[in-house]
């Protein structure tokens, strides 16, 4: 058979049935042999599209997300998206087409080094070179994407090696002498952190991302009901405690809730597990949880101790490692009363300080549409969102309560991401309500994802939180920069329920607070793409907030007045 | 504190970027980098010298750790290893001042290797500590040009 039909098997054995992208001249011998398969392609609009919707495709089903696109412009366009993924740890895998092998490096038409340009964000990366390699590279790609501490795996295939006979084998299994992640997480620092967790008296547990790619949530679970800690969760990590259970403190740090930052500003045991103490959740390092002995329980040997010293690090899967530590202390003799004291203070603090926001007459106040995607989807919705005020409304006025149910772009933050992602997680779970919540700003830089939308029939529904304004950066530029609105006037909006309909889709215009839950239910139940447009108040702001620089437990407009 | 890592990286196509580019963009400083293949053709080893003052060494191998073709990092101990660099050394020297430079070149049991009329290359391998010293004494004469390996490195004994 051809290279290219060896992709095409290549694909199949790791379990792919899905893929998205966009052909030119170094792929069309890839898109001849796809034309006969029987793998499900989607067309998108713009190469960013596709590398978002794998990346969307691969959180909301825990699959590896494929993204396909020519060489040149095609691969350069896919950047954003393969950075994206690297951030998040989402296990995603781009096929790029290559200038034909004898051209590479002539500067070749449409040639980039795509390779290179994407050197710094991958988890690794292939440059086909005999097609007799690809069953190999194909088999290493999706193994190194999914497992350890996931990522984006690059494939760069020149248009010959396409072309190429070869005489298919599919590969054995993965020899990387250099590639061993570890699993198990050390028996005695098991028993070690368990002792610490027993012996504490103002315990938190700090969970990540790295929850959910673990599938952990039962574990983490476990452990904090059997000790009674309470569990706030990062950005990333949303949906993997959930968050009507009375041990919930939502999310921590710079838009985290205020009980959430005292608790862990407070406590004397922070236990970390599959977070990264991003500067976004920790503020200033000097005082992050200065009073508290840390573990941290992570599948990257290098996340430990990177920005805070660790007292005691587990390398490890984290349900292996927390079933470890459920273990030991079922066995130990433990005293339930212990952290007594420390849950009324949480109490206190969850009473005094609640998530809030006044609302104005006249006005559709931003965080009440979130409040009725929640009522409405009754918390069941797959929520995405893109970058801005809308997309930490969105993390703290929706009641997280499944994994897998929240699809936003943390540690890029990247503006766009919401809605591909969004119809990548719709492809990947037809089931769900998949609803994007959207900026005004956001929702432009991919807006022609609609046509994608509309022509495969995937009936994402778009919330904007139509404000005016590049509302996040608005925010800082009122909060610390005397009000001085440089370049985050968007006046010059479209009629975004025209454009919705002018690509097909359904397009509402909601400017009344009476109107929300009406739009809402009527988007759902007319099983189409649809755009939902809010005029919200325009210069509402989100807080807490902890400025940058500061303690987190140094927030600004934390109190209810 | 410099630090010597003895690298075993797969013989692969962009191994060398990958590492030198980890260096970079992590705000690691590299003093130098030897590559040259091992007993066995598939596996190359990089020895690799670091300022690691300002970031820890564990950072560094850690980080250097994630890429999927490193197979081994060894932070060498300096007792336990012997550590050697090659120099090429030109340095201006006419018949007047040529005998004096070869003496030189000889307490340090380094080689002529190539005489001009007013130059004289010199090779010399050793400690860099070594390769400086001779340079300094070199300098004076005028040292038109150097060229260094980097450092590489070996355990000691059987291993
Ligand atoms: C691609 C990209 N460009 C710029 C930014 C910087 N940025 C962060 S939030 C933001 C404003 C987003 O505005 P909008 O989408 O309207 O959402 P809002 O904050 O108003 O809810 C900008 C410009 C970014 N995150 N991503």
């Amino acid at each position: 058979m051809k290279g290219s039909e060896a992709i095409i098997e290549s694909l199949k054995a790791a379990g792919v049935d899905v893929v998205f992208g966009l052909p030119g001249g170094m792929v069309i011998p890839l898109y001849d042999a796809l034309f006969d398969s029987d793998l499900k392609h989607y067309l998108v609009r713009h190469e960013q599209g596709a590398a978002h919707m794998a990346d969307g495709y691969a959180r909301a089903t825990g699959k590896v997300g494929v993204c396909i696109a020519t060489s040149g412009p095609g691969a350069t366009n896919l950047v954003t998206g393969i950075a994206n993924a690297y951030m998040d740890s989402t296990p995603m895998v781009a096929i790029t087409g290559q200038a034909r092998s004898d051209l590479i490096g002539t500067d070749a038409f449409q040639e980039a080094d795509i390779t290179g340009i994407t050197e710094p964000i991958v988890k690794h990366s292939y440059l086909i070179k005999k097609t007799e390699d690809i069953p190999r590279v194909f088999r290493e790609a999706f193994y190194i994407a999914s497992t350890g501490r996931p990522g984006p795996v690059l494939i760069d295939i020149p248009s010959d090696i396409q072309l190429a006979d070869i005489d298919y084998k599919p590969a054995g299994k993965p020899d990387l002498p250099g590639y061993k992640p570890t699993l198990k997480g050390h028996k005695k620092q098991i028993r070690a952190a368990a002792k610490a967790i027993a012996a504490a008296e103002r315990p938190v547990l700090y969970a990540g991302g790295g929850i959910i790619t673990a599938g952990a949530e039962k574990e983490l679970m476990a452990i904090a009901k059997l000790m009674k800690i309470p569990v706030t969760t990062t950005l990333m990590g949303l949906g993997g405690f959930p968050e009507n259970n009375d041990l919930s403190l939502g999310m921590l740090g710079m838009h985290g809730t205020g009980y959430a930052n005292y608790a862990v500003t407070h406590c004397d045991l922070l236990i970390g597990v599959g977070a990264r103490f991003d500067d976004r959740v920790t503020g200033k390092l000097a005082t992050f949880a200065r009073q508290a002995k840390k573990i941290h329980i992570d599948m990257d040997p290098a996340e430990i101790s990177k920005n805070v010293a660790i007292d005691i690090p587990i390398v490890g899967d984290a349900r292996d490692v927390l079933a470890g530590i459920h273990a030991e202390l079922k066995t130990m003799k433990r005293e339930p009363k212990k952290t007594a004291l420390w849950l009324e203070q949480v109490i206190t603090w969850k009473k005094k300080h609640p998530l809030h926001y006044k609302d104005e007459k006249g006005a559709i106040m931003p965080q009440y549409v979130i409040e009725e995607i929640n009522r409405i989807t009754r918390s069941d919705a797959i929520l995405c969102t893109d970058v801005g005020q809308h997309q930490m409304w969105s993390a703290l006025f929706y009641s997280h309560i499944k994994p897998r149910h929240w699809v936003s772009s943390g540690g890029l933050g990247t503006m766009g991401f919401g809605f591909p992602a969004a119809i990548g997680a719709k492809v990947g779970r037809p089931d769900k309500v998949v609803i994007d919540v959207a900026g005004d700003g956001s929702f432009q830089m991919n807006i022609q994802e609609l046509a994608t939308a509309v022509c495969y029939d995937i009936p994402v529904i778009v919330c904007i939180l139509n404000n005016g304004f590049l509302g996040m950066v608005r925010q800082w530029q009122e909060l610390f920069w005397n009000k001085r609105y440089s370049e985050t006037v968007i006046s010059c909006q479209p009629d975004f329920a025209a454009v919705a309909e002018a690509y097909g889709a359904l397009g509402m215009t909601i400017t009344g607070k009476k109107d929300v839950g009406d739009a809402i239910r009527t988007a759902i139940k007319s099983k189409r793409p649809a755009v939902l447009d809010f005029h919200v108040k325009a210069e509402e702001n989100v807080f807490p907030m902890v400025p940058a620089g500061k303690s987190i437990d140094e927030m600004i407009g934390g109190h209810k007045s | 504190m410099k630090h010597t890592l003895s690298v075993l990286v797969e013989n692969k196509p962009g191994v060398l970027a990958r590492v030198a580019g980890l260096f970079a963009r992590r705000g690691f400083n590299i003093n130098s980098l030897a590559v040259g293949i091992t007993e066995d053709p598939d596996i190359s080893r990089m020895t690799i010298t670091v300022d690691a003052e300002e970031h820890p060494i564990e950072q560094v191998t850690k980080q250097l750790h994630k890429l999927i073709n490193v197979i081994k990092i060894t932070d060498l101990d300096p007792e336990k290893t012997v550590a050697r660099e090659l120099a090429l050394i030109k340095v201006k020297s006419d018949a007047g001042t040529r005998a004096e430079v070869m003496q030189l070149a000889e307490i340090f049991r380094a080689r002529i290797l190539d005489v001009s009329k007013k130059t004289l290359t010199i090779e010399i391998t050793g400690t860099y500590e070594k390769i400086d010293a001779l340079e300094q004494l070199l300098a004076p004469h005028g040292v038109t040009e150097i060229v260094r390996t980097g450092r590489i490195a070996i355990e000691r004994g059987e291993k």
